[in-house]
């Protein structure tokens, strides 16, 4: 079973005239694999994990999350596989500023249904995974940017779930604390989490065991080290 | 079918709260236009209805069957009732009681350097000794005529004419010039509510108007008492009775019909201010609606968020129709309290017993809250739609 499989993925963006963004991009990620997917500004690097995050639909292939086809999927189903088996790290963190370290990672776990206790046992864990124990009951105000990524890094793994997205998470840090987050996501691959990493930060792509290189909406090279 | 993403009951309502609690100053602020609307609402209802017991309570306590005869203002007739007018009402079967009044053309002043012009629109009246009884009226002090003093220079003030006067109290000791001789004030009315046109008079005996003031003292105004079940009939015989040459120059009229009539004056008022409390609510509702727009647009990352974590659109919109919803509870409650506060305030300034009609209350804060929820479903509807990629870039 794969973690995600695109298979002859075009993504057109609305426009006068339609901007492809993605061109026939088939691309497998096994469980276990961490993937670095770098290439220049307008590559269709973040058109590729909006789509393979089920943000957005494909104009055309399909896109298979945990094994299952997401073709056929309402919206609210859709919301569902987001919910039980992705787990998504951004640029800008998106924390909410009036919650804790700790109700932040929480709420990871808000549209499972899990009860609040539950959520906050399992967040301590995460939060002790990314190294913030110390710094559960402070507010992201309190943090610096690379801890406020180390909560967002938290939040994602929180559901467990069977691939990490995550997009430029170091794009908003200096390099040194950008490097602390790398490092972080390095550990969290050792311990099993599959992850799928959009970058344009190419030292760093080297360093993973699998990159990909977008040109144009298309895959130009598909390395394995 | 794959389980899909769900929130708990429980956690719908500290959802609702989360963006309030992000901006304190901005919830209170959109909140308080729905809390006028409610505020004016409630104390609008209260205070006619607190208005409304009281006067009600007055004219039970009054008694609705005083009937007063005078000379029809608008005839053109004489200004005074025929001299047998009295004798011929008492006659009338259900009538209990009777007093007439008749306005002498003297002025009455404190001492008799005064000059003749600073009359202050005093009346003064001779007066049957029964004039009390039939209109309901009551002491502030010293007591009424009798029929010794009846006889005597002695004069009862009203109670305005006594503040008029500068008369304070009446123990036989304070004298007023009346008719150009010195009359004694052997007491002072409380306001009249059924009669007020004694409350800026002096009033006299008729044998004291005959004999010390030589006026014919013709009566001008006859209060008649009447048997409660017998009103209707004794007010169509009144003016035939009093005058049966000439029926059209009597008027006869209910005093108590004015204070109903002043009961229905306030609901008149009423309708004018619950349109402006409900034009208040109205804007407020907009201001939330206005308020939740804006916190739609800045709220996009989060909205963004919530998707990327699994929230269905309707999860996006209950959270934020519920936040409009509580801001706009919230409002309604505070309203509430405020306009109940002002009415207790107003009511016992006035020392009226205070009444907040419930239902005004639970009324005012639904309305609060619908206005709200309203107001939040086109934002709400909005953050639903935003497409989570968007969303998510756009910040």
């Amino acid at each position: 079973m794969n973690a995600l499989a695109l298979r002859g993925v075009t993504k057109e963006h609305a426009a006068t005239p339609p901007v492809l963004a993605l061109a026939d991009v088939s691309l497998t990620v096994e469980p276990g694999e961490f993937v670095a997917v770098t290439g220049p500004s307008g590559s269709g690097k973040s058109t590729l994990l909006a789509v393979a995050g089920t943000l957005e639909r494909p104009s055309a292939g399909t896109v298979e999350v945990a094994g299952k086809s997401t073709e056929d999927l309402s919206d609210a189903e859709l919301s569902g596989v987001r919910c039980r088996e992705l787990g998504f790290v951004f640029q800008q963190f998106h924390l909410l500023a009036t919650r804790s370290v700790l109700q932040n990672v929480a709420d990871g776990l808000l549209y499972r249904g899990v009860p609040p206790t539950e959520r906050l046992e399992h967040a301590a864990h995460a939060v002790a995974a990314v190294g913030l124990a110390h710094r559960r009951t402070h507010r992201p105000d309190e943090l610096s940017g690379g801890e406020c990524q180390r909560v967002a890094i938290a939040r994602a793994i929180v559901g467990e779930p069977a691939l990490i997205l995550a997009d430029e998470p170091t794009g908003n840090l200096d390099s040194v604390t950008g490097a602390e987050i790398f490092a972080l996501l390095h550990r969290l691959h050792e311990g099993g989490t599959t992850i799928l990493l959009v970058t344009h930060n190419d030292e760093l792509a080297r360093r993973t065991p699998r990159s990909v290189v977008l040109r144009d909406g298309r895959i130009e090279r598909d390395e394995r080290r | 079918m794959r389980v899909g993403s769900r929130v708990r009951a429980a956690d719908v309502g500290p959802l609702a709260l989360l963006g309030l609690r992000g901006r304190p100053v901005r919830a209170a602020l959109s909140a308080t236009g729905v809390a006028i609307g409610v505020a004016t609402l409630v104390a609008v209802l209260g205070i006619s209805a607190s208005s409304q017991a009281q006067l009600i309570a007055q004219i039970d306590a009054l008694g609705t069957n005083l009937l007063t005869v005078s000379p029809s203002a608008f005839t053109g007739g004489t200004t005074s009732l025929p001299p047998g007018a009295p004798a011929m009402i008492a006659r009338i079967g259900p009538v209990t009681s009777d007093a007439a009044t008749a306005d002498l053309e003297v002025q009455v002043y404190r001492n008799q350097r005064i000059p003749s012009v600073n009359s202050q629109g005093i009346t003064v009246k001779a007066a049957d000794l029964g004039l009390l009884s039939a209109v309901e009226g009551h002491l502030w002090s010293g007591r009424f005529l009798n029929a010794a003093t009846a006889q005597m220079p002695a004069v009862v003030l009203g109670h305005d004419a006594a503040a008029a006067l500068g008369v304070d109290k009446a123990d036989g000791e304070v004298s007023v010039w009346l008719g150009n001789q010195w009359f004694d004030v052997v007491g002072i009315l409380e306001p009249v509510p059924l009669a007020p046109e004694l409350d800026l008079s002096a009033i006299v005996g008729f044998p004291a108007a005959h004999q010390l003031l030589h006026r014919e003292a013709p009566p001008t105004e006859v209060y008649v008492r009447a048997d409660p079940t017998s009103v209707a009939a004794v007010t169509s015989v009144l003016a035939a009775t009093a005058d049966p040459s000439a029926p059209q120059n009597v008027s006869v009229a209910n005093p108590s019909d004015a204070l109903a009539a002043r009961a229905d004056a306030s609901t008149a008022f009423q309708s004018l201010f619950l349109s402006l409390g409900a034009i208040a609510l109205l804007v407020g509702g907009i201001g939330i609606a206005n308020v939740m727009v804006i916190g739609v647009l800045e709220r996009r990352g989060e909205i963004g968020l919530r998707r990327a974590m699994g929230a269905r659109r309707v999860h996006i919109g209950v959270q934020f129709l519920g936040e409009a919803a509580t801001l706009s509870l919230l409002g309604g409650v505070a309203g509430a309290v405020f306009g109940a506060l002002a009415v207790v305030i107003y009511a016992s300034l006035r020392h009226w017993s205070t009444t907040v009609p419930l239902a005004a209350l639970a009324g005012a804060v639904g309305v609060a809250l619908a206005v709200g929820a309203v107001g939040g479903l086109y934002p709400a509807w909005r953050a639903s739609r935003l497409s989570p990629a968007e969303a998510l870039r756009s910040v």
